[in-house]
């Protein structure tokens, strides 16, 4: 059989990605650098039966994209910097109603309009606290091509699952920068598809059997007429003011995450078993870092790389473990200062951790990364 | 005893509803039902959506599909919904607010795009639930909390607004002319296209008693002596014109391709 090799930019695997997963809908509103996965999306949707459609606004592309989700659709909207400050609120509304949704943010140079075609990674806290209140938050960050393509699949799996919206943080350099890459055959990843009521018992909209964390999800017209609402619901759907209530609902929305971290958390390890310094990083500065390792361990310097894949929820186990065996963990990262908040708060003091980032639009260099480590140690 | 329009209709559990005695969404509410009857639509069919205010909670007393979305964005989830699904019948329910303030981009481009879906405006010239601040419909020299001088905004028409960014149908209708409205709602369901049914509603709660509109009776009396249909209006002088409202069926416009079944006709394009 041959093998299906094409050269593509991170976008356009963002979008192959999508439809491997089965993505039949996609509402959005153009924006640099995200603008070819709408681009592709309106090309490929309505040969497969699946629809597109450019909305007036990107608060409309998020709204849209969550209709069309309600009606069983796989569903995604993408986006950058501004338009993903735009959205915030109904990324809320996806999570405490329970909507699958694949939410992209190709990240630019902010704040504001910033640096459009320039790459960032400034958007690490803001997806995990853009939206307003307490709630579960899953966001994926790859770092390749066939990564995007891979965890683009991955996010449609995870929101299927979960019923929550995943966010896949990619950003200019990933989004833009073309790779070979092998599509893989249908069947070779594993696709999942949310849990539907089950004929003949009596749908709860929001209701969960014992142990479960996740209700299944009727599509509107398939015969159960039920209520969504931003509102705290009860198990019936609809609203209800009591703080137990409210209470009872936040816990298992935030148990969604917080009780399968194993299944969610996912990140590379590169040359750190001999390493006596690690580099954490994630996205496209995780390739620069790479290389940076490459070139310290030439020069002597035994270096290797912590690369998070899941951005949240946080590798903290696995954090807290890097403390003990490292005595310095340098985070490169292409912001002033975001994910190193996270990585300090877990590791208490037991390791030195250092910084090494910008914000200028300029890209993280090996150089810089590797003169950061050489300063620590 | 109660209505066989409401016992099948309604979510009888969820009632009695949150609005303020003398309001008149629920003469609107109680219309979409008996419209929906009358033309036999199947509830598992109907998806009621609307957005944030006093109206937008109808949809939660009403037994279809049915979603009350954020503050102003009812018509940008509805498109979704009615884009992914056009079996679905799409309605939507907002109040003046709702549609024209915060969500007027998305009716002026659903309007444009001429897609399935009937918005009624429940339009009651202030916000209600945040307590009787002044709303693009609130008429000039009013007064709201927020115009405790007098509104000097000029007031928006929203269903010649609709009705100019592209609605084949837009008509307007009041809570006292019930019967004319019901069947425009009927008229807006079965259209082909995107329709607009704007409904003056009363709040005598925070409009009326702030604007000293009288008792909730008082305030509907208004409506029924205030309101001229546009074709009457069409031949009377202009001296019986003065202080007078106009509504009904401002267009109606057929055979404009629908934008569902435009997209549809892509699917099939492609499929040769």
């Amino acid at each position: 059989m041959s093998k299906n090799i094409k050269l593509m930019q991170g976008n356009e695997a963002c979008v192959e990605g999508a439809l491997y997963a089965g993505m039949r809908f996609y509402a959005g509103y153009p924006i640099t650098p995200s603008t070819e996965i709408a681009e592709k999306s309106a090309e490929l949707l309505p040969t497969v039966g699946g629809k597109f459609i450019q909305m007036e606004d990107e608060i409309a592309g998020i709204a849209a994209a969550i209709g069309g989700a309600l009606t069983g659709k796989k569903s995604m909207t993408a986006t950058s910097g501004p338009g993903f400050s735009l959205k915030q609120e109904n990324i809320g509304y996806a999570m405490i109603a329970e909507i699958p949704l694949v939410i992209v943010n190709v990240q630019r140079g902010g704040p504001s309009t910033g640096l459009p075609t320039a790459p960032a990674q400034g958007e690490i806290m803001q997806a995990k606290w853009g939206t307003h209140g307490d709630h579960p938050v899953i966001a994926l960050s790859p770092s390749t091509v066939r990564e995007t393509f891979d965890l683009t699949v991955r996010a449609f799996n995870l929101a299927e699952k979960y019923r929550t919206p995943v966010m896949l943080l990619t950003d200019e350099i990933v989004g833009h920068m073309r790779e070979k890459i092998e599509i893989p055959e249908p069947g070779e990843l594993e696709i999942y598809n949310r849990l539907e009521p089950v004929e003949g018992e009596t749908y709860i909209p929001y209701g969960v059997r014992e142990g479960d964390l996740v209700p299944r999800m009727a599509a509107f017209g398939s015969g159960h007429r039920y209520h969504v609402t931003g509102l705290f619901h009860d198990e019936t759907g609809f609203p209800s003011n009591s703080t137990e209530n409210a209470g009872f609902m936040l816990d298992r929305m935030m148990k969604k995450v917080e009780d399968n971290l194993d299944d969610l958390i996912e990140y590379e390890e590169y040359m750190l078993d001999d390493a006596e310094v690690c580099i954490f990083s994630y996205g496209s500065s995780a390739r620069a870092a790479k290389t940076a390792i490459d070139q310290l361990r030439e020069e002597g310097i035994k270096a290797g790389l912590f690369r998070a894949i899941t951005i949240w929820p946080f590798a903290e186990k696995r954090v807290k473990a890097l403390a003990e065996q490292f005595d310095n963990i340098v985070v490169a990262e292409l912001n002033l200062g975001q994910y190193v908040y996270e990585v300090e708060r877990v590791v208490k003091g037991a390791a030195k951790v250092s910084h090494v980032g910008k914000a200028n639009g300029d890209v993280l260099t090996p150089a810089e990364i590797a003169a950061k480590v050489k300063e620590v140690l | 005893m109660n209505n066989p329009i409401v016992e099948k209709y309604f979510r009888m559990d969820n009632l009695p509803h949150i609005w303020c005695p003398g309001c008149g969404n629920g003469i609107i509410m109680l219309a979409l039902a008996k419209a929906i009857d009358s033309l036999g639509l199947d509830k598992d069919k109907v998806c009621v959506v609307s957005g944030i205010g006093c109206s937008s909670r109808a949809p939660g007393y009403l037994d279809f599909n049915t979603l009350h979305t954020t503050h102003g964005r009812a018509l940008a989830f509805a498109t979704g919904v009615k884009l992914a699904n056009p079996e679905l019948e799409v309605i939507v329910i907002s109040g003046d607010g709702d549609a024209s303030a915060i969500g007027g981009n998305h009716l002026i481009h659903a309007a444009r795009r001429n897609i399935g879906i009937t918005t009624i405006v429940f339009n009651n010239n202030i916000y209600g639930m945040t307590g009787g601040q002044y709303s693009p419909t609130t008429p000039n020299g009013d007064l709201g909390t927020t115009a405790p001088h007098g509104n000097i905004d000029r007031p928006f028409d929203i269903a010649q607004l609709a009705a100019a960014a592209g609605a084949t149908y837009a008509a307007r209708s009041t809570v006292y002319h019930a019967n004319q409205m019901e069947k425009m709602i009927e008229t807006a369901i079965a259209h082909k296209g995107f329709s607009m049914v704007e409904v003056i509603s009363t709040c005598p709660t925070y409009y009326g008693r702030k604007n000293k509109k009288g008792s909730a009776a008082n305030m509907i009396a208004f409506l029924k002596d205030s309101f001229i249909d546009v074709k009457v209006a069409e031949k009377l002088p202009e001296e019986k014109k003065a202080g007078k409202f106009l509504m009904g069926e401002f267009k109606k416009e057929e055979g404009v391709v629908e934008y569902t079944v435009a997209y549809e006709s892509i699917i099939e394009r492609l499929k040769k």
